[in-house]
């Protein structure tokens, strides 16, 4: 087919997608957040709350568009929609599964798969602080302005170690390429345990250091000085109001997916199995799927709510629908790569909403100190060690 | 589709570049360098270089640059005044420039005569395999010149910023 025609075709299904996932996560962010703090959270629209973010996007979209009469107005209108852009496209060079034929047509899962893949996310996510910068700066408000620049020291210091924890598993890779970066971790040590780069590539220091800096990169707690609401009111986004608020948003969300998937993909083994398929792999998605149906059975015939005994029981037979889905021979070359890579970048994700639930904010000259006396050194060692290590194995 | 894609870049990277002269503000002339910058990048990437598209991508636009704005932002840096200006660049400033621009034309036309003109597509030896390849082998001595004056750099910047302290 013409490769045009399946760029679009693969724009338009993964566009939606993703827009979905972000409009999603807010909600399972909120469930999150409140069972941690013992809390029912959204519940009021729909069953369960699970109309909540339609709710809300209606809210942002019918909202005064408020523009303070002080603010630069070019800059303000083009900082929500630039840190949106580049937290969106960075998403399209991300390798979801293998290569795979679907009706006759041979094609890779994901947007483009290019040589650069990984530098270019590095460069678009760096890109992604102007949005936040030119915010705090064009909202001519002292709280937005120092939120801005708060974000800007942030992001030029974490991106170092980040960049370097982020080249020891390259190291042992050998590629730049996403697609290659995750076939690389294929395989399994003594036929068991995965030969990701956090666990088998023994990288997991690297992993760590990663995951800590994309929490500064992102903005979130522990590191969310930008938005410090108690010392910055809101941070960079105080004046801001309606859908260009919502673009602040939703740019957070989506740097969240970006790195989880990139972490996913250079740490994780992207859509490699936990377990070999010769050993059962291809039936976990399968019983996973049957367990949730069945505790949802459970709850159905000993519902807490009457709605409970229909509602439990249809998400229920979805649920078992789903995972009999991951056996269907054509349908499961693509299903089950799609479940591995889901499954581990939202165990990311809910590792960045856990942690935004337990741990408290740093104190802003703690987390300079701690990129650059900390996180810098460990990277740099780190580094060093694995290029002794491969220098010593190719010899 | 490649002239288009070329065409249009290279109309952003020159408007980008007058912007930078022209604006007043020094937050717009940043930006407009950033611009510039996006635009080389893709250029770049049109001639198959793309280790080094994505390099000027990563340094400059997403590294350099935000460490201007960022020290643009923390001075609070307003519109610069015009100055007024001296009577012979009034009159003299565009026909040098223009001699100017005929002259390096004219000098990068000889010296590179018989150079072909690059064909989009023609050159594939851009990915960082074979950067790093030149790098460490042809290139070496250049390079790791390159990284003493860096380091350098680095070490007269710390010991500028202490002196600021004490």
């Amino acid at each position: 087919m013409d490769f045009i025609l399946l760029s679009i075709l693969k724009t338009a299904i993964a566009a939606p997608v993703l827009l979905g996932t972000l409009a999603y996560l807010v909600w399972i962010e909120r469930k999150v957040l409140a069972h941690v703090q013992l809390r029912m959270g959204p519940s009021r629209v729909g069953p369960h709350g699970l109309l909540q973010p339609i709710a809300d996007a209606i809210k942002l979209l019918t909202k005064e568009d408020f523009i303070p009469s002080y603010v630069n107005h070019f800059y303000y209108w083009l900082a929500p929609w630039l840190a949106l852009m580049f937290a969106v496209t960075a998403i399209s060079v991300l390798p979801v599964g293998p290569v795979i034929e679907l009706f006759g047509v041979k094609t890779n899962m994901g947007q483009a798969d290019i040589s650069i893949g990984l530098l270019l996310i590095l460069g678009l996510t760096g890109m992604g602080v102007y949005g936040i910068a030119l915010a705090g700066w064009s909202s001519n408000n002292k709280y937005s302005l120092l939120g801005g620049l708060r974000s800007s020291a942030q992001m030029v210091s974490y991106e170092l170690p980040m960049a370097l924890a982020i080249a020891s598993p390259l190291l042992i890779v050998n590629s730049l390429n996403l697609r290659e970066i995750v076939n690389g971790q294929a395989g399994y040590v003594f036929g068991i345990i995965p030969n990701w780069n956090a666990i088998g590539g023994l990288q997991i220091f690297s992993f760590l250091i990663y995951l800590i800096c994309a929490f500064a990169e992102t903005n979130r707690i522990p590191f969310d000085l930008p938005e410090a609401e108690n010392e910055l009111v809101s941070g960079y986004n105080t004046e801001y109001s309606s859908m260009k608020f919502a673009a602040f948003f939703m740019a957070e969300y989506a740097n969240i997916i970006t790195a989880c998937s990139v972490a996913t993909t250079l740490f994780l083994g992207g859509w490699h199995p936990i377990i070999p398929n010769e050993l059962g792999g291809q039936f976990i998605p399968t019983l996973l799927c049957l367990f949730f149906a069945g505790v949802l059975f459970y709850h159905a015939l000993n519902p807490a709510r009457p709605s409970d005994r229909i509602s439990m029981g249809v998400i229920g037979l979805v649920i078992a629908g789903l995972g009999l889905v991951f056996q269907v021979p054509v349908v499961k070359d693509l299903a089950q790569p799609l479940f591995w890579f889901a499954s581990k970048a939202g165990f990311l994700i809910f590792v960045f909403i856990w942690v935004r639930g337990t741990v408290p904010r740093f104190r802003y000259d703690q987390l300079m100190r701690f990129a650059w006396l900390v996180l810098f050194p460990a990277a740099l060692a780190n580094l060093l060690l694995t290029a002794f290590v491969v220098a010593a194995q190719s010899n | 589709m490649d002239v288009i894609l070329f065409t249009f870049f290279a109309l952003v990277a020159i408007v980008g570049a007058v912007s930078l002269v022209l604006q007043k503000h020094p937050i717009s002339s940043a930006l407009s360098l950033v611009s510039v910058m996006v635009a080389l990048a893709v250029l770049f990437l049109l001639l198959g270089a793309e280790f080094i598209a994505a390099a000027q991508l990563v340094v400059y636009s997403g590294a350099i640059m935000v460490l201007f704005v960022f020290v643009i932002m923390l001075l609070n840096a307003g519109a610069e005044r015009e100055s007024r200006k001296g009577g012979l660049a009034q009159f003299l400033g565009l026909p040098l420039t223009a001699i100017l621009l005929v002259l390096a034309s004219m000098v990068i036309t000889q010296s590179m005569g018989n150079a072909k003109a690059v064909k989009f597509g023609a050159f594939s030896g851009g990915g960082p395999r074979e950067v790093g390849w030149e790098l460490f082998t042809r290139y070496l001595l250049p390079f790791e010149v390159t990284s003493i004056l860096i380091l350098i750099a680095i070490a007269g910047a710390v010991v500028l910023a202490r002196k600021e302290i004490d």
